[in-house]
């Protein structure tokens, strides 16, 4: 009896936080999607509004909102941008410093790695300041040599400008990751290759790059999921330009439609489309890259 | 061990239905000791409130200072929605009163107040009655619109302080003239209360009441024309795009390249704060007008201390908002220590006799100010003024980055479409 009951006891308290930081709250915007306020005449005074249910007019009314679409392509092309940009920039980064074996090793690591220890709304309001032409000591510093600065939060570069900010903060994190993978591979793999003759570029393509494919995956995945959450940044910059909707990204439409617009429920209904999506695109790339990138390790 | 356990317990009980049935019964204790929360984000509202809890012993106000009104009416929302949570008396931005009826989040308190119409202006009043019998809050303080310009800039370019806005198109035009780097104003895409306020002088009043009905009219001519205007200014390059409250901003008005603004009576603080530097050399006028031969002005800001529906000790928190809003230390206080320019009517006289320090020249600050306040044209607001204001920051985003004064009128219509569509798919009937 004792032996028995003895595992569920050690698993209580991650199923109870589980169910109660987790589950519930999940379940209970699965609920609040469904439901909505109906509100009758003026709407003023008590009892002149209830709480209905709403079937799936609200998951309706998400999708078909003419903002949703144009946010989500937003959202995809920025990926395209900072998922490339920042893992290549990590990878390349990790690879010198663990070539390289130089004294200031330990400096370039941290300094690189800082950012990442920056908050993102603190980071998009620094960038914010030197995007910003009349404040910006970059802009000032290119005038002065004869070269005028594109307006950084224009139409035409605002999604570039808070690509930036993403990979600023997230390739310390990343090349971390990478550079730990890196110190990890035994050191006579490539002291075999040397003997041969490789030189230290074919070493870190045939050597070091498949060896920390796991490595390679899983932060692809972590980016995958930041990308499409991105909120902080283009929420930070919205209010010193023009071009930033509230509805810029998906999670951005979230907020306004539960705190700007008090609309719970379509909010509710838009996180779960936007969960759902999550799920299926790292499913579907771990289902995709997962048997190759992990089939050495077995 | 367990004994004293169990007697703590007792006495716990015996404290909460003791506590309880004061709460219910309907003849309240005179002596009964009170603790009443406020949420407000006017600076130093705590220092405000010390002098009401020296003199109150038995209803202690404890101040939560908040971020601003957007996130005190979201936090409020969601404790309305909870359950529990609410202050018992919060700040609230005249056009977050709608909003928060609707939503039942504040208190009538008509009963408790008493006769307080005469104490403050017909369209503050308005905005706390919704234009009935109820009283949702106490006015505290208001925001007439003024304009503000740099008097040396002005010499120089040979412009008078402009009385219409014919005239104003025309001191934006030789300003920008004659120095390309400088512009009389900017279009604010982020500021929806601004172009609000700009439209009330016009005539417009973007809500109202029909019968049993709401009617929406953002789109209706007086605003068009204010918005067909501005969008004039901004494609002819006259007058900036870019919006107000940024950095970029405040460093246009300190190295002089924003020489003017229309702002609010509040807008010295905000002057002081952002262009300290050039001190002494701004002048404060009425708005531009229409119609010269009838003059006219809107609010920018301006909020009511209303009582919540959760507040468990209406009566004294109604007695604390009164006392707030029409006593004379009180409005002083609000005046001098919290930097509101308070909504009773004799808060000229009794507080405000000193023009505020940034424009310490101009002895008639608050004359012109109350001149302001007088002219201010009714409006009404709706219960989704935050639709229609988010809808306000996109519309107007796309049609200032654009610069094309076609995009203007068109951007009317899109929140014109957004605020009504909400208002039908939330359920409330709408004329029109």
């Amino acid at each position: 009896m004792r032996t028995k009951s003895a595992p569920y006891l050690f698993l209580t308290p991650a199923l109870v936080l589980f169910a109660l930081f987790l589950a519930a709250p999940i379940g209970y915007a699965g609920y609040l999607s469904l439901r909505r306020v109906k509100v009758s005449g003026l709407g003023l005074g008590a009892g002149s509004r209830s709480e209905v249910w709403a079937g799936l007019s609200n998951y309706g009314r998400s999708l078909t909102d003419p903002e949703f679409v144009p946010s989500v392509l937003r959202v995809g092309a920025y990926g395209l941008i900072v998922v490339p940009c920042m893992l290549g920039l990590a990878l390349v980064l990790a690879l010198l410093l663990d070539a390289g074996r130089t004294r200031v090793g330990t400096f370039t690591r941290t300094a690189i790695f800082l950012p990442y220890a920056v908050p993102a709304v603190i980071a998009s309001l620094l960038w914010g300041f030197l995007y910003l032409p009349r404040v910006s000591p970059i802009v000032d510093a290119l005038s002065s040599v004869g070269i005028t600065a594109p307006d950084a939060l224009s139409s035409g570069w605002v999604l570039y400008a808070v690509a930036n900010i993403a990979i600023w903060g997230g390739t310390g994190f990343n090349m971390i990751v990478l550079y730990t993978a890196l110190r990890a591979i035994p050191t006579d793999l490539f002291e075999a290759a040397r003997i041969d003759g490789a030189s230290d570029i074919q070493i870190a393509w045939r050597i070091k790059i498949p060896v920390i494919g796991p490595s390679l995956v899983m932060t692809f995945l972590f980016s995958l999921i930041a990308t499409l959450q991105v909120f902080a940044e283009p929420m930070t910059l919205r209010p010193l330009s023009n071009t930033i909707s509230t509805t810029w990204t998906p999670l951005m439409k979230v907020y306004r439609d539960a705190f700007v617009r008090n609309d719970i429920y379509s909010a509710a209904a838009t996180s779960v489309i936007i969960a759902v999506a999550t799920f299926v695109i790292s499913y579907g790339f771990l289902k995709f890259v997962g048997s190759r990138a992990f089939s050495q390790e077995n | 061990m367990k004994r004293t356990f169990a007697g703590v317990l007792a006495a716990a009980l015996i404290l909460t239905t003791a506590a309880c049935s004061g709460d219910d019964s309907p003849q309240e204790d005179p002596d009964e000791k009170v603790a009443l929360t406020y949420w407000s984000w006017a600076p130093n509202m705590d220092k405000v409130v010390e002098g009401w809890n020296a003199s109150h012993p038995n209803i202690q106000v404890t101040v939560n200072k908040q971020d601003g009104g957007d996130p005190a009416v979201a936090k409020l929302l969601t404790a309305i929605k909870a359950g529990s949570g609410a202050p018992d008396v919060m700040q609230a931005e005249y056009q977050k009163i709608p909003t928060l009826v609707a939503a039942d989040a504040v208190a009538d308190i008509a009963k408790e107040a008493g006769d307080l119409k005469s104490k403050f202006p017909e369209s503050a009043w308005n905005a706390v009655t919704l234009g009935g019998e109820a009283l949702y809050g106490v006015p505290q303080d208001s925001g007439p619109m003024m304009f503000f310009y740099r008097s040396d800039v002005f010499d120089k370019a040979g412009v008078q302080a402009p009385k219409t806005w014919d005239e104003y198109a025309e001191a934006a035009r030789k300003i920008h003239k004659a120095n390309p780097k400088q512009y009389l104003g900017t279009f604010s895409s982020n500021d929806p209360g601004w172009f609000a306020g700009l439209s009330q002088q016009a005539g417009a009043s973007w809500w109202g009441v029909q019968g049993e009905s709401w009617t929406v009219a953002v789109n209706d001519a007086n605003t068009k024309k204010v918005a067909d205007y501005w969008g004039g200014l901004v494609q002819e390059g006259v007058i900036d795009n870019k919006p107000m409250y940024t950095p970029e901003w405040n460093a246009a008005l300190n190295d002089g390249t924003q020489v003017g603004w229309l702002g609010a009576v509040w807008g010295p603080g905000v002057l002081e704060g952002n262009a300290a530097s050039t001190k002494g050399k701004w002048k404060t006028a009425l708005l531009p007008n229409w119609d010269a031969a009838a003059p006219a002005n809107g609010n920018w800001g301006g909020s009511a201390t209303s009582v919540t529906s959760q507040s468990k000790h209406k009566a004294q928190a109604t007695e604390f908002v009164k006392w707030l809003n029409t006593d004379p230390a009180a409005i002083k206080a609000l005046a001098g220590t919290a930097n509101v320019y308070p909504a009773a009517n004799d808060a000229t006289s009794i507080a405000l006799t000193a023009p505020p320090a940034f424009f310490s020249n101009q002895t008639d600050f608050y004359a012109i100010a109350a001149e302001a306040g007088k002219i201010t044209k009714p409006f009404t607001y709706g219960p989704n003024v935050n639709v229609a204001y988010s809808a306000y920051n996109d519309a107007f985003g796309k049609a200032a980055e654009a610069k094309q004064a076609a995009g203007f009128g068109a951007a009317l219509d899109t929140i014109q479409q957004a605020t009504v569509g909400d208002l039908k798919n939330a359920g409330f009937s709408v004329a029109g």
